[in-house]
């Protein structure tokens, strides 16, 4: 392995000085050897150095204590125990363990729905656009740049039963108004359209990015066998795009399932914990009952979930780069 | 002259063709649909700007009109002044202050970390950068979550030298400036700059850190204008983990400090009208920088295609 890292034209002159006088040859060429070894790398190493320091610390080191805390009682201010299997057991029993898992699946599958089709189809209509191309991209980017807080506090004033704009205008065409955020089958489904409003603009730039790479010859064949263009878009577009498109999906999976902002600061888990995620849960653990032990727990299965997506993810992002 | 550049611009951005060629857009049926899916997407834009609007003319409303069914579309008597309180009561300068240390370090910070493993990995690379590299890019896949409690309680208690960053800006700065992400852009932009180049520098007698600083640094201007923007923005959208490191108010950012000002929860929630004023006046930054590098964030999104 390492003869294969070292490349040969690295030795500069000064590397070789070599074998000191007065040393027997069989421990002169071991000396010089490690010697070498230092002088070729030492300063690779010390150019790693910080970056190693705080990814030991900030990454691998929490990685490993999220486990090990799952299996202790803490509170921060006694001592830590072990206690095997019981924070497990006691975030199982939790009556609200199921409910935020379906609610997270609940906000997963419909922020999938809207956050994959609508940027996909933005993508496709603005990319035959010959005017206003970089209106349309400011448009649809620009809540993406908003902090998560505004765009959360926005939302929740549009949303407003008697004097948001939503029921406002629903009252104005002759609609019955909603209760969009007090309402228990309207609540997450409302959480839904702000994450998509705020994200959906990365998610088509990207696409955006993605067709151009697609060739104008195949447009051209596939025109002359005679395919319409439903028959472009399925046979031509989408086969080309698709490792973005399975690439889009799996990331989309993994970062709305640690959805928080949205339920956090729009209805704090209500109504009565119809968008209480899996995350809110978790920060209700840590923050209110100080029970940094289960929070751990529900991180490490909430970890186990995604991780399964993880994989599905880095051997997708490896064959991209395999195939570069 | 503005018009002699757009018209390059615009002779630069020569079209190929895509799903529908030309000949069908000539045609008048082609022309009636292109310019309908055009009113049509022109027409869907109002879907960021509605709801932007609302923020901003909510913001000029008397306490009175903001509370009046049905709304008025723009205020009878515009309230500015409605900013200039929102701009004390929620005491701006400091957090805005606050927020772009915050972002500055993150900068500092994470370039420093990123440029200089990537520089390692992609023009020195030492014996063992397999494993080095693994112990980097498979965080790649580990989702933030898994961090969340165990680095709060890392944080709160650091090992060996038992310091707690609780309220620390450096509790937001070193946890974020892991970032194998940068490290993986960066190295791949390293990568595209000749090994000719950097070889003739050393046979010069450059030392590594010349060739990092004088070469490599210079000629990768363009990524690292990209890595900036990012970390910026990123930083300016922080919320939860700010939130709860940094719970002592006189070293929040905005966006947490929008949070607790707010009081929605408590008694004495903030005027409606002060908060729309107070979201207004955070979103302006962004908005501005996103103006401002617009081709610098579109190139990067297509550069890495991986950021969310």
């Amino acid at each position: 392995m390492f003869s294969k890292e070292i490349p040969v034209e690295r030795s500069s002159p000064s590397l070789g000085a070599g074998v000191e006088p007065g040393v027997s040859p069989g421990e002169g060429e071991a000396l010089g050897r490690a010697r070498l070894f230092i002088a070729r790398n030492l300063s690779g190493y010390l150019f790693l150095l910080p970056a190693v320091f705080i990814f030991v610390l900030f990454v691998w080191y929490p990685l490993v204590l999220g486990f090990s805390l799952s299996f202790q009682s803490v509170d921060m201010i006694n001592p830590s125990v072990w206690v095997g299997w019981t924070n497990y057991q006691k975030v199982f029993s939790d009556p609200l363990f199921a409910v935020a898992w379906r609610n997270t699946l609940t906000f997963t599958s419909y922020a999938l729905l809207f956050g994959y089709l609508i940027p996909l189809g933005l993508a496709l209509l603005i990319n035959e656009m010959r005017h206003g191309k970089a209106l349309f991209r400011l448009a649809f980017y620009l809540p993406v740049m908003l902090p998560p807080i505004v765009t959360a506090f926005l939302w929740l004033w549009l949303y407003n039963a008697d004097f948001g704009l939503i029921n406002a205008l629903l009252q104005a065409v002759h609609l019955p108004a909603g209760l969009w955020l007090e309402n228990h089958s309207t609540a997450l489904p409302a959480l839904v359209v702000v994450a998509t409003w705020g994200a959906a603009g990365s998610t088509m730039l990207i696409y955006l990015a993605a067709l151009q790479g697609v060739p104008a010859s195949l447009y051209e064949a596939a025109e002359l066998d005679g395919a319409n263009l439903w028959q472009r878009i399925w046979h031509v577009t989408l086969p080309t795009i698709r490792p973005i498109l399975l690439l889009m999906l799996v990331l989309q999976i993994i970062a709305t399932m640690q959805v928080f902002t949205e339920p956090f600061t729009i209805t704090g888990g209500g109504p009565n914990n119809a968008t209480t995620t899996v995350l809110i849960l978790i920060y209700r653990y840590t923050f209110q009952d100080a029970e940094f032990g289960e929070a751990s727990a529900l991180g490490v299965l909430l970890f186990l979930v995604l991780a399964v997506f993880a994989l599905i993810y880095m051997r997708m992002t490896s064959r991209l780069m395999e195939a570069d | 002259m503005l018009t002699l550049r757009r018209r390059r611009r615009r002779q630069e951005e020569s079209f190929e063709r895509t799903l529908v060629s030309d000949l069908v857009r000539r045609q008048p049926s082609g022309r009636a649909i292109y310019w309908s899916v055009f009113a049509l997407l022109l027409l869907s834009t109002l879907i960021t700007f509605a709801p932007l609007y609302w923020m901003f003319s909510s913001a000029l409303k008397s306490s009175i009109e903001i509370f009046q069914s049905p709304p008025t579309i723009w205020p009878l008597h515009p309230a500015w002044s409605n900013y200039s309180n929102a701009w004390t009561v929620l005491r701006y300068p400091l957090y805005f202050g606050n927020t772009l240390i915050l972002a500055t370090g993150a900068v500092i910070l994470q370039l420093l970390v990123s440029a200089t493993a990537a520089f390692a990995l992609s023009k020195l690379r030492p014996a063992g950068k397999g494993i080095i590299q693994f112990v980097f890019f498979s965080t790649l896949m580990v989702p933030p979550v898994v961090y969340l409690i165990p680095q709060f309680v890392n944080i709160s208690n650091l090992p060996l030298i038992h310091v707690s960053l609780i309220n620390n800006w450096a509790g937001v700065w070193l946890p974020e400036s892991a970032s194998a992400l940068n490290i993986l852009i960066l190295k791949s932009f390293f990568d595209t700059i000749p090994t000719e180049l950097t070889d003739a520098a050393r046979l010069d007698g450059a030392s590594p850190w010349r060739l990092f600083y004088r070469i490599i640094l210079p000629l990768s201007r363009p990524v690292l204008a990209v890595v900036t923007i990012f970390t910026v923005v990123a930083s300016w959208k922080d919320f939860l983990w700010p939130l709860l490191v940094l719970f002592n108010p006189e070293v929040q950012p905005l966006s947490v400090a929008i949070y607790h000002e707010a009081g929605l929860n408590s008694n004495f929630p903030l005027p409606f009208n002060y908060l729309m004023a107070g979201l207004v006046l955070a979103s302006v930054p962004p908005i501005l920088l996103f103006l401002l590098f617009q081709r610098q964030i579109i190139r990067g999104i297509s550069l890495t295609g991986l950021r969310g």
